[in-house]
């Protein structure tokens, strides 16, 4: 039942993002574009999100815990770390040649436009390269 | 160069659809609306319901330009203002970049902001200014 709910939850963002326009690379790489074809748009998709969530949330986490689980799923890692910056600042080059973003390329999936589905193929590629390179990386535990 | 239009309104109204969507998942399953880890997830899930939840909402999501297509008759406007090959580099190096910053713009930008937190915002500045810099980079200085 409640798989239900996640799905339309999971439309309404899908449809918020291709209505606000992050699913087009043009309109984002001109957002960024400040010294040349710039289009502010997405300040305004990036302020109607924060002031809906910041109040949502503050009223949902005025809740014990959500409608159908036991508690909030929250990250609970604090440090600002070299993998969280330089991820994001990674994250940012990519963002900037390509002018997707995954939460813009996954709704967009649904047009069926070969663009999406070559970024989305690339961008996989890229999550699973990464994941190998932090499982080497991660010390094993021994074995006797 | 490709000149977007303006567009506050369409973009503010797309912004409080992703809040919303935000605000009702963290109400119904106590989840972050994050691209990134709802489909890395998908990859690596816990269990059998974890994966559910995670499938449900990215199938919301590609529903999206099929409900804007219901309402304005029209699919969302998507122009690639890149190559091919730049999309594809672009991706993966996405790809990579969300692993380790373990959020996106949804995760981070929006859902992190909305709950305050500095990971959240330390992230954000950083992509917010890698991906400036990289499309000042690819338009102005090597494009020229």
């Amino acid at each position: 039942m409640h798989l239900i709910l996640v799905y339309l939850i999971g439309v309404i963002f899908g449809t918020g993002i291709v209505i606000s326009g992050m699913a087009n690379p043009a309109k984002v790489i001109n957002f960024f574009d400040v010294a040349g074809s710039w289009d502010p748009s997405l300040a305004f998709v990036m302020g109607g999100a924060l002031i809906v969530a910041g109040i949502g949330y503050r009223l949902v986490f005025g809740r014990a815990r959500p409608l159908f689980e036991g508690k909030f799923m929250l990250p609970t890692a604090r440090n600002l770390d070299a993998r969280l910056i330089g991820g994001s600042a990674v994250f940012g080059i990519g963002w900037g040649i390509a002018g997707f973003c995954p939460g813009g390329a996954l709704p967009a999936l649904g047009t069926g436009r070969w663009e999406v589905i070559a970024f989305a193929a690339a961008m996989l590629a890229g999550i699973f390269a990464a994941r190998s390179l932090q499982s080497l990386s991660r010390p094993k535990p021994a074995t006797t | 160069m490709i000149e977007t239009a303006f567009t506050p309104w369409q973009s503010l109204g797309g912004g409080v659809l992703i809040g919303l969507a935000s605000t009702l998942l963290m109400l119904v399953i106590g989840r972050v609306m994050g691209a990134t880890g709802i489909l890395a997830g998908v990859f690596a899930p816990a269990s059998i319901a974890d994966a559910s939840w995670r499938i449900a909402v990215l199938l919301g999501m590609v529903t999206g330009p099929a409900v804007y297509w219901l309402a304005t008759g029209g699919m969302p406007e998507i122009t690639v203002p890149v190559s091919t090959p730049m999309l594809l580099i672009g991706g993966f190096i996405v790809g990579i970049g969300v692993t380790y910053a373990s959020g996106c713009t949804s995760g981070h930008g929006v859902c992190g902001l909305a709950r305050l937190s500095p990971r959240s915002f330390a992230a954000t500045l950083t992509f917010m200014a890698t991906t400036a810099a990289t499309v000042f980079v690819v338009r102005h200085v090597i494009g020229g």
